[in-house]
């Protein structure tokens, strides 16, 4: 196991995805959900405000054409009740009249002309050469003779130009006639082409058939069928102001405001691209959404680093509990061979103990005379002795190994590394012997104690001295173990002179899982482990090793600080 | 030697008797048995000066066997005899009253003094002991 397959494990993808993914949604839900909902609240109140503004000059307009039509008609209606047919067929009278209208009120007026019943202008004033024209067939004439006084829609006439005429129907004599007065188109188009608002906004006006009373603007062709809806749904309601929101033909969504004029005859329209008449909305909306974008980037980009990087502590944390584990098993073992080796010890030492005792009993029975002659007495001699000296071997081991079973002891306490040396040192002999190995020990004699935990240390020294032994299995060599006080802190050398370790791997030594020996054999925590409990106690584990000359370990334990006032006073009293 | 009596505690009958064997040759008066149990038995019969007892054996144990013989007889002394370097059960015994304590196999030579010893202290703590009664006499 290493790093990287830590990494591609399933779990730790898993893992980073669902924290990736819950912090991304918590962070950007919110932003997304305000921002949407001010967003709607601000687009609705917004198109509230442009419609009621929109609708409110388009009222106004209206009113306006329809003042300037009254407005008109009644100066009709005043000519026809103060001057009779006969004064007004006389055109000097009627020069003079549109003369004075004129002075009055501008070029509104082009020109006035008296029509008798059969259709004939009898009379004319104005510009144009309109004099004894015939307009029996006109449909405005038709209508005009119809009611009091008419106001036509925008057509030619006669004289090709567009325009529309007011007329007023009077009775002279039991014959009808008509008073007609043209109305000035370029005039009566300013009221309405004034109307213009942003890039697109404009306005005009359509009869009840759909025909443009205004000039079109060039630039825009309105497609007409909205304002046929318009012109067929108003009938009911002249005096509304109309608003409808519709895609036209070219594919953008216009805005249309209509109003009835002259009592439903005409229609007001006013219309612009929503997206002109709504552009700070527009420009609004694209702030916000450039915002929620630029921080969902910023949401992403940091749930991706958060993620990576909270993944990576639990990796490593997962990795040093995976360790700990380890070192607990480790030390467990330890414990419980300690445990092994107190039992087998007792039951060790008695039988030896019965054999040293029988050997005993023969030495007292040897003491006596008779067998003080015996030739072979100093043999006899010999073999007890010999089995006395191997039965206190035994002893020897057996106490070595119950002192090592004893520190299987995790508190922490003072420490005589020399002595633990020492220990180890005689437990490993045996194993070293069969390696061809010999362990020298360089001790210092007056080494002060160390405040840690005793299983600690022996497990990191059996480790250095057990991977030394492995290094040298089949060439033999010599192990060199030395302690000595450097600064305030004790400092243990493993010295062997084995194969050492290759550049390439040096690096690693120390990394969790990194061994050199083969599948089931070593765990490759070994030394992770030491280097764990030496760092733990504020210590440096270092190595030091030249390829085919061997290796050093350094172990540097720091004193207590404490320790260094209470050693004042035994050292007081030994002098 | 002095005349003085002792008693040998021991689960291991080989142990028991080779030992018994080698003390009684050297003139000591020895008797063996081979549980705490038998051990109190032997006391209540028979007065001892010192017991020499192992530490781990099968029923009652040494501590137990310690406990209980010092309990009843205070003034016989105990050597205690550990088959593992056990520190803390030696220093349990010698907290509980024990002279001393060696680890088997020992040296036939180092039990003896300490059972002298032993029989000394007893000695000199029994003399203490008559000249307190003899003042309360007076």
């Amino acid at each position: 196991m290493d790093w990287n397959k830590f990494k591609s494990n399933g779990y730790y993808r898993s893992l980073t995805r669902n924290i990736f993914l819950t912090i991304f949604i918590v962070s950007i839900m919110p932003m997304v959900l305000v921002s949407g909902i001010i967003l709607y609240q601000f687009q609705t109140s917004y198109h509230e405000k442009v419609n009621a503004h929109l609708e409110e000059l388009v009222l106004k307009h209206k009113q306006n054409i329809d003042i300037f039509l009254k407005e008109k008609l009644s100066d009709i209606r005043f000519l026809g009740e103060a001057f009779n047919f006969t004064q007004l067929k006389d055109e000097s009278v009627l020069q003079e009249i549109l003369r004075n209208l004129q002075q009055e009120y501008g070029p509104v007026f082009v020109d006035l002309g008296v029509i008798n019943s059969y259709g004939l202008q009898v009379a004319y004033a104005g510009p144009f050469k309109l004099g004894m024209a015939l307009y029996a067939t006109a449909d405005w004439f038709q209508s005009a003779m119809q009611t009091d006084y008419f106001i036509s829609d925008v057509f030619l006439g006669l004289r090709g130009l567009p325009h529309f005429i007011i007329t007023v129907r009077k009775n002279w004599m039991g014959e009808q006639w008509i008073l007609r007065a043209t109305i000035d188109f370029v005039a009566f188009n300013n009221l309405v082409e004034n109307i213009r608002i942003g890039e697109t906004g404009f306005a005009f006006i359509l009869n009840r058939e759909g025909k443009f009373q205004t000039t079109q603007l060039l630039d825009i062709m309105p497609a007409k069928e909205p304002y046929m809806e318009f012109l067929k749904k108003g009938q009911g309601s002249i005096d509304k102001i109309h608003i409808v929101e519709k895609t036209g033909g070219s594919g953008n969504k216009n805005i249309y405001v209509a109003a009835f004029l002259k009592e439903g005859d005409w229609l007001l329209v006013y219309q612009q691209r929503s997206r002109d008449a709504f552009s700070d909305f527009e420009k609004a909306l694209i702030v916000t959404l450039a915002i929620i974008l630029s921080g969902g980037l910023g949401i992403i980009t940091t749930a991706f680093i958060l993620s990576r990087k909270m993944v990576d502590r639990v990796v490593s944390a997962d990795q040093e509990k995976e360790m700990m584990n380890e070192q607990i098993i480790e030390s467990g073992k330890l414990a419980s061979v300690g445990e092994l080796a107190a039992g087998i010890a007792h039951e060790i030492n008695n039988p030896v103990a019965i054999m040293v005792e029988e050997a005993g009993w023969i030495g007292d029975l040897l003491e006596e005379e008779e067998f003080q002659q015996g030739k072979n007495l100093d043999e006899f001699q010999r073999a007890l002795n010999q089995i006395r000296a191997q039965g206190r071997r035994c002893k020897e081991i057996t106490q070595k190994l119950l002192s090592f079973a004893r520190k299987t002891d995790s508190r922490v306490q003072e420490v005589n590394a020399n002595e633990l040396i020492d220990e180890i040192v005689a437990l490993s002999a045996q194993r070293a012997k069969y390696s061809n190995v010999t362990i020298e020990t360089d001790l210092q004699n007056d080494l002060p104690a160390l405040h840690m935990s005793q299983t600690e240390l022996q497990q990191v020294l059996l480790n250095l001295i057990n991977n030394a032994l492995d290094a040298m299995e089949k060439q033999g060599g010599t192990i060199n173990i030395s302690s000595k006080t450097v600064d305030s802190s004790v400092m243990i050398e493993v010295t062997d002179d084995g194969p050492g370790i290759p550049e390439a791997n040096l690096s690693r030594i120390f990394d969790p899982f990194f061994t050199t020996k083969p599948v089931g054999k070593g765990t490759g925590l070994g030394l992770s482990i030491c280097y764990g409990i030496i760092n733990k106690l504020g210590g440096q584990l270092e190595v030091r090793s030249t390829l085919n000359k061997g290796s050093v370990f350094c172990v540097r334990i720091p004193l207590p600080e404490k320790k260094d006032n209470n050693l004042e006073e035994p050292s007081a009293d030994s002098r | 030697m002095n005349g003085f009596k002792i008693l040998l505690v021991d689960d291991e009958i080989e142990f028991l008797e080779t030992l018994m064997k080698r003390i009684k040759k050297r003139a000591v008066d020895v008797t063996g048995v081979s549980s705490g149990e038998k051990a109190l038995e032997e006391i209540e019969k028979n007065p001892y000066d010192v017991v020499v007892l192992d530490v781990k054996m099968p029923g009652m144990d040494g501590i137990e066997t310690l406990r209980e013989i010092k309990r009843r007889y205070p003034l016989i002394e105990v050597i205690m005899l550990t088959g593992h370097a056990s520190v803390e059960v030696a220093v349990q015994g010698m907290e509980l009253g024990a002279f001393d304590y060696l680890m088997k196999p020992m040296d036939i030579d180092e039990l003896l003094y300490k059972l002298e010893d032993a029989y000394k202290k007893k000695t000199l703590h029994e003399q203490k002991i008559l000249a307190r009664e003899k003042d309360v006499g007076i």
